[in-house]
């Protein structure tokens, strides 16, 4: 065993590359570190996979030390974890059901983070996709079969939410203004909305316990999946987020994209529609967004209210820059989020912890998640060492 | 491979912490049988020895309001032999409370749940009563129908706006404007009612007091109370009341601004000792202590042990008065008291014609009345003549 610098072999290897290395397995350096071409694909991807477990294996660590520090026993506090986010069908059940808006929401920043934009107006989007998916429904009542009426409203949340969040893209394309200032007002401006129709206009003056809209046309409700309480929801989620990833891995709009989130310049010398491509993928970002909300209405609440706004579009940012900006990294993500969440209310039963714990958790977990990212081409064994 | 086998410190470390991530992660997964309390799996119908009984809040327990009342009743309700309770707080009113209720019931082995606030009722706890029509479901201040609900389903409530009527009494002598104000959170009935109950009690001594209302939109919007309570007090208002979940930052406002304050939920005297006149407060300690008496011997909502609906007043100690304050005199007291006795013997209904709401509709013709069980109170839509604000937002 020794202290000195790596071995040689290594440094031959990084010899072998233009790029301005460091030379020692050093945890903090310049961040451009991605293995270039001395890495083997699958050595890349196996770091991608080894490097979150080890992240969410040290938040444990420390969260464990927290509890210690709470005065619970963090063995037990693991277990139940574990217990009420994955440990039968029926835990994994609830967690499926918190992840499935996230999915969606998330990619209300992800999308437009591809071009460059850091857009923030998820909640917004969300609220905005309700609200139009709701406004149709009621409009249409029993008119449509179920399939046809369903498929309607979420067409109208898409284009609600997208419409919501392409306006603040529209603001910074022609006018300059800060994207994330403009989308975070935007939130405002949406559940500020959603209040005055649902205690003005579309209140339902029968329904007593909460200002309101009427309920929706039973024949408008999204079921759940065979066999679970799992709604649609979940199956959407999925399949955006994989079209996503599609869209933006595979197609020349997805190309035109990147390329434009690397180097706005650039793009538009080679003469990509940068305007065109800001307004679109705003738009696709809220849709997602609002079909997250269209979704909620139809499958959870029934009728919309201010239980719309609960947070599903802010942890949706959460989950956004933990995926690091991938659609299929979001799913994972979004699941993660969904089992913390869900085990949030047996922290507080069985161990007396209080409900904050649940928060710590998820900060801790997210943050050595956000650290690991730094480390990528810098674990020595995880880098390739022959050709 | 051309590698040496040596390793750095650096390296060192890192296998160290891998190697003990991977022991917590193994034990992480469980292998020994879970033998947490709530674990047990005897049937939900009997059979356990100690009956547990969940509670849900909307909010923190320690809000100084809403939220804490019920769950000092809760606190009350473990202290009967055989009940152990299980809390949940901040939970939102979406289908988070679904799974709560659910994990309740089949992890912990719940049979009774009390979901606390109002927007748990419909859609989530119809849907969970249904689910498990084993489990016992109470909810405060929802709407039982008696054909169209499940039958484990039971509702109580208190009539606080009788406490609100006679704190009215008591803002209606100590008032010097006859402007009196109230912060109220959503135009909800049990809103609407604490409202017009404070307001009639305010012109059964002065007949020239009006109400102003002000709905922040929100259970719990501190800076709109805050403001709210800013903007009364510079319109000459010199009594607030409230309805919001806790009323801690319009007391501590208007007693900065010096007005006298009514509180709502629980006693806020300590939050504005010298305005403080009275309160309506809730008294859930009895019912939760009654309640949890009954499901130790076994009675059920099914069985048709329990009433559906849970209703009472002061006589019945669902509600109660905070102690006046120091600045309350003995005339506004007398009066108070008189008022609340009426109430108690039931000599006293508020609601009586002639009776018109605020905007010029007849509510009650002259010779009509609202007994305090009257379900239209539970559905009001409306506000009496002298309150200022509309229910329309």
């Amino acid at each position: 065993m020794s202290y000195s610098p790596p071995p040689a072999s290594r440094q031959a290897s990084d010899l072998g590359t233009t790029e301005p290395r460091d030379n020692g397995p050093k945890d903090n350096g310049p961040k451009d570190n991605e293995p270039k071409e001395s890495g083997f694909l699958w050595l890349r991807s196996l770091e991608a996979i080894v490097l979150p477990i080890a992240a969410l294996l040290v938040a444990l660590l420390i969260f464990g030390g927290f509890c210690a520090l709470a005065g619970a026993d963090p063995i037990g506090v693991y277990r139940s974890i574990y217990k009420a986010a994955f440990g039968s069908w029926s835990a994994w059940q609830n967690t499926l059901i918190r992840a499935s808006p996230l999915m969606l929401t998330a990619l209300c920043t992800l999308l437009p983070a591809r071009l460059g934009l850091v857009i923030i107006g998820n909640e917004g989007a969300l609220v905005m996709g309700g609200l139009g998916a709701v406004l149709v429904g009621l409009g249409l009542g029993d008119a449509l079969p179920a399939g046809l009426g369903q498929m309607t409203m979420a067409i109208a949340g898409m284009v609600f939410g997208g419409a919501w969040i392409m306006l603040a893209g529209a603001l910074r394309h022609y006018r300059g203004v800060n994207e994330t200032i403009s989308s975070l007002l935007l939130n405002y401006i949406a559940i500020a909305f959603l209040k005055h129709l649902v205690e003005g206009p579309l209140r339902d003056a029968n329904f007593v316990t909460k200002p309101s809209s009427a309920e929706l046309d039973p024949t408008l409700w999204l079921g759940t999946l065979p066999g679970t309480r799992i709604h649609f929801g979940l199956l959407y989620g999925l399949i955006i987020c994989i079209l996503a990833y599609i869209l933006i891995q595979r197609t020349t709009f997805g190309f035109a994209t990147r390329v434009t989130g690397s180097n706005i310049r650039a793009a538009k010398i080679a003469g990509l529609p940068v305007g065109k491509l800001t307004l679109a993928i705003c738009f696709l970002g809220g849709s997602a967004a609002g079909l997250a909300g269209m979704i909620e209405v139809a499958a959870v609440q029934k009728r919309i209210n201010e239980s719309l706004v609960s947070n599903y579009g802010y942890a949706g940012i959460l989950v956004a820059f933990v995926s690091r900006q991938n659609p299929l990294a979001t799913i994972l993500v979004a699941i993660l989020l969904g089992g913390i969440l869900a085990s949030g209310g047996i922290l507080q039963r069985s161990h007396n912890l209080p409900d904050a714990t649940v928060l710590v958790f998820q900060g801790i977990v997210f943050l050595c998640v956000l650290f690991s990212d730094s480390l990528y081409g810098k674990i020595p064994y995880l880098r390739s060492t022959t050709r | 491979m051309s590698r040496s086998i040596r390793f750095s410190r650096r390296q060192v470390v890192r296998g160290l912490l891998a190697t003990t991530a991977f022991g917590a992660a193994t034990k992480l997964s469980g292998c020994s049988p879970s033998s947490e309390a709530g674990d047990d799996t005897s049937s939900a119908a009997g059979g356990s020895e100690e009956v547990i009984v969940g509670f849900i809040y909307v909010g923190p327990k320690d809000d100084f309001g809403y939220n804490q009342a019920h769950a000092e009743g809760a606190q009350a309700m473990a202290a009967v032999p055989g009940i152990r309770i299980i809390e949940e707080e901040n939970v939102p009113e979406t289908s988070a409370v679904l799974e709560t209720m659910r994990s309740m019931i089949e992890i912990d082995g719940a049979t009774v749940i009390f979901p606390t606030s109002f927007g748990y009722f419909d859609p989530y706890m119809l849907e969970m009563a249904a689910e498990f029509p084993e489990v016992q479901f109470f909810h405060a201040g929802g709407l039982y129908q008696e054909d169209i609900h499940p039958n484990n389903v039971g509702s109580y409530f208190g009539y606080i706006d009788e406490a609100q009527y006679v704190s009215g009494v008591v803002a209606g002598h100590m008032s010097e404007t006859g402007q009196l104000g109230f912060v109220a959170a959503i135009p909800i009935p049990q809103v609407l009612r604490n409202i017009n109950s404070f307001t009639l009690g305010a012109r059964s001594i002065n007949p020239a007091a009006t109400t102003q209302v002000i709905f922040t939109g929100g259970w719990a919007e501190p800076i709109k109370e805050a403001e709210a309570t800013n903007s009364m007090a510079d319109q000459g208002i010199d009594v607030i009341n409230c309805h919001v979940d806790s009323p801690k930052v319009v007391m501590e406002t208007a007693e900065e601004r010096g007005l006298y304050t009514v509180g709502y939920h629980a006693n806020q005297a300590p939050l504005a000792p010298t305005g403080y006149l009275t309160g309506a407060e809730w008294d859930w300690e009895s019912i939760y202590t009654a309640l949890g008496q009954q499901f130790v011997e076994g009675k059920t909502l099914m069985a048709g042990d329990i009433d559906h609906v849970l209703r009472g007043g002061l006589a019945e100690n669902f509600c109660k008065l905070s102690p006046y304050g120091p600045a309350v005199t003995a005339e506004a007291q007398a009066d108070g008291e008189a008022a609340k006795e009426a109430l108690v013997n039931g000599d006293l209904v508020i609601y009586k014609g002639e009776l018109d709401s605020n905007d010029g509709e007849a509510i009650l013709a002259a010779d009509e009345e609202y007994e305090q069980q009257n379900i239209e109170l539970e559905k009001m839509d409306w506000l009496i003549e002298g309150v200022k604000g509309s229910v329309g937002s």
